[in-house]
């Protein structure tokens, strides 16, 4: 479609709507229908130059664009939060090349575009994930090779990944992968869930909602769909376990999110706060305390809800 | 040929939305299996396809999709539309096509006749289009597998004696196979190759 405009001081670049040109949707489009039917495999998409770097996210932004429409709303978090440098660059990017109705509330978004958590409020059957992938292949520490990992996969061959888990017993008495921990996808292929925390990959399992990944430097998407088996790799004696932590989250008092270590002095000092910032938020405005909110608050760091 | 099978009536009025619509309904019918999608009345199709099949290959089909279509279709207007609008090259050759559009009652081409890809890239599968009489009231079969919480029941008529013992020989090739979308009206209802059909025999 051609578009057509005059030529002014004022006028920005016609892009068309959500950035992408429209047979590269097309060719996205094309890959995501077959990444959802077959579960975990990798197919291969022409990713393309977007207007910033590989490595910042440049599949995720792909797969939305290809997505997007007008009834969306938009949901962009980095590490869990909604207001980091990432997060906040790939909303404005939407808000501008395809007007998007962005939220940073988990309930109200219908697509998700994540780095590398998944939200703590559960999700819901209608919404959408588009996880950043910056190494599709969990195969490729293990066997540098594409041609040797595509045979692999093709002949599920995944002994290699699992005398990796069973090395690390071995030398550590337990696995030691805490993120991008493999997973077993519909009991065929072996997937790498993005660099989530392992703490996140039972929230993979049976999800109602879609899941769709993109990896725009390896050119590859792949997705689970709803109501998918996504296994954590692991023995039947050395059982999967998630972490946990010693304290609750020192704003919203959460105990069971996913927390971020943050050192607060050089004296030792350090606190432990919910990675999932409109989680904490929506905690704490329902009058959950954790035991430094009061010492935030008064810093002005964060917003005391229940204060007079 | 009269003078009227040479018209080549209109695509979509509105294609970056529109088929951004149609894409999100057929993302929902492959990722949920056996349900329903509404592709829309955005357009009117050429003779011979329904409104579902038209919009879906408008919103997927490009120069780089070979497309096989029953041969009075593709000598037909709807070979003229779909070469006008997509730019897709129309073959001889079921094994050698991107999308295929059959007619669900008709005997040939089976669904082996496709090409159910390879095992290093399962995902260069033809996508099959079968157009039906009706999503209700045929043989009742029972779905599971990824997209289907537990199981779901359809009963789609109009299809071949045999069709869903082609459809589970598809599913025991996983991950090989071709992916189908039945078409009926405007609505499609998606059967990846990862839905396995629970004994109806």
């Amino acid at each position: 479609m051609t578009v057509h405009q005059n030529i002014t001081d004022e006028t920005r670049p016609a892009y068309n709507y959500a950035y992408l040109d429209e047979q590269t949707k097309r060719m996205i489009r094309r890959a995501l229908l077959k990444a959802v039917a077959i579960p975990g495999y990798q197919v291969p998409f022409g990713s393309r130059e977007m207007p910033l770097a590989r490595g910042w996210g440049t599949g995720g932004i792909q797969v939305t664009a290809a997505i997007i429409g007008p009834d969306d709303t938009l949901k962009v978090i980095d590490q869990g939060a909604d207001d980091t440098t990432n997060a906040v660059s790939i909303r404005r990017f939407f808000e501008r090349t395809a007007d998007a109705r962005t939220t940073e509330a988990t309930h109200e978004a219908t697509i998700i575009q994540t780095r590398h958590r998944i939200p703590e409020a559960p999700l819901k059957a209608g919404q959408i994930m588009v996880y950043q992938v910056p190494q599709p292949e969990p195969l490729r520490k293990l066997e540098p090779h594409e041609t040797e990992t595509r045979k692999m996969h093709a002949w599920a061959e995944y002994g290699l990944m699992q005398v990796k888990l069973y090395e690390n017993i071995a030398r550590f008495g337990e696995v030691t992968t805490t993120y991008d921990y493999p997973v077993m996808v519909n009991g065929r292929y072996v997937m790498a869930p993005s660099p989530i925390p392992k703490f996140d990959n039972p929230k993979m399992q049976m999800s109602p909602a879609l899941q769709l990944f993109g990896a725009g430097r390896e050119k590859r998407i792949y997705a689970v769909p709803p109501h998918t088996s996504v296994r954590s790799l692991d023995f039947d004696d050395h059982p999967f376990r998630i972490q946990s932590w010693e304290q609750p989250c020192a704003l919203c008092g959460a105990a069971d999110s996913y927390l971020d270590e943050v050192v607060i002095d050089d004296q030792g000092g350090r606190m432990f706060v919910c990675s999932d910032s409109h989680h904490c938020e929506t905690r704490r405005a329902d009058g959950h305390r954790g035991a430094m909110l009061a010492d935030a608050s008064a810093l002005h760091l964060v917003e005391d809800e229940a204060k007079p | 040929m009269a003078p009227n099978d040479t018209l080549i009536a209109a695509g979509f009025a509105d294609p970056v939305f529109q088929s951004q619509g149609a894409f999100r309904a057929l993302l929902a019918a492959l990722s949920e299996p056996g349900l329903a999608c509404d592709l829309g009345d955005a357009i009117v199709p050429p003779a011979g396809l329904e409104a579902a099949t038209a919009v879906a290959l408008l919103t997927l089909a490009d120069y780089e999709t070979p497309i096989w279509l029953p041969a009075a279709l593709r000598d037909g207007p709807a070979g003229a539309w779909l070469r006008f609008h997509c730019g897709t090259a129309l073959v001889d050759d079921p094994a050698r096509a991107a999308f295929v559009m059959i007619d669900g009652a008709a005997p040939e081409p089976r669904l082996a006749a496709f090409n159910a890809g390879d095992d290093q890239f399962p995902d260069r599968s033809t996508t099959v289009l079968i157009q039906c009489a009706g999503f209700e009231g045929g043989e009742a079969v029972t779905l599971e597998g990824p997209g289907i919480a537990g199981q779901r029941s359809i009963a789609p008529i109009g299809l071949r004696p045999g069709f869903w013992a082609e459809v589970e020989d598809n599913a025991a090739v996983y991950p090989l196979g071709v992916d189908l979308l039945l078409v009926h009206g405007a609505q499609v209802l998606g059967l990846p190759r990862s839905t396995q059909i629970v004994g109806t025999r």
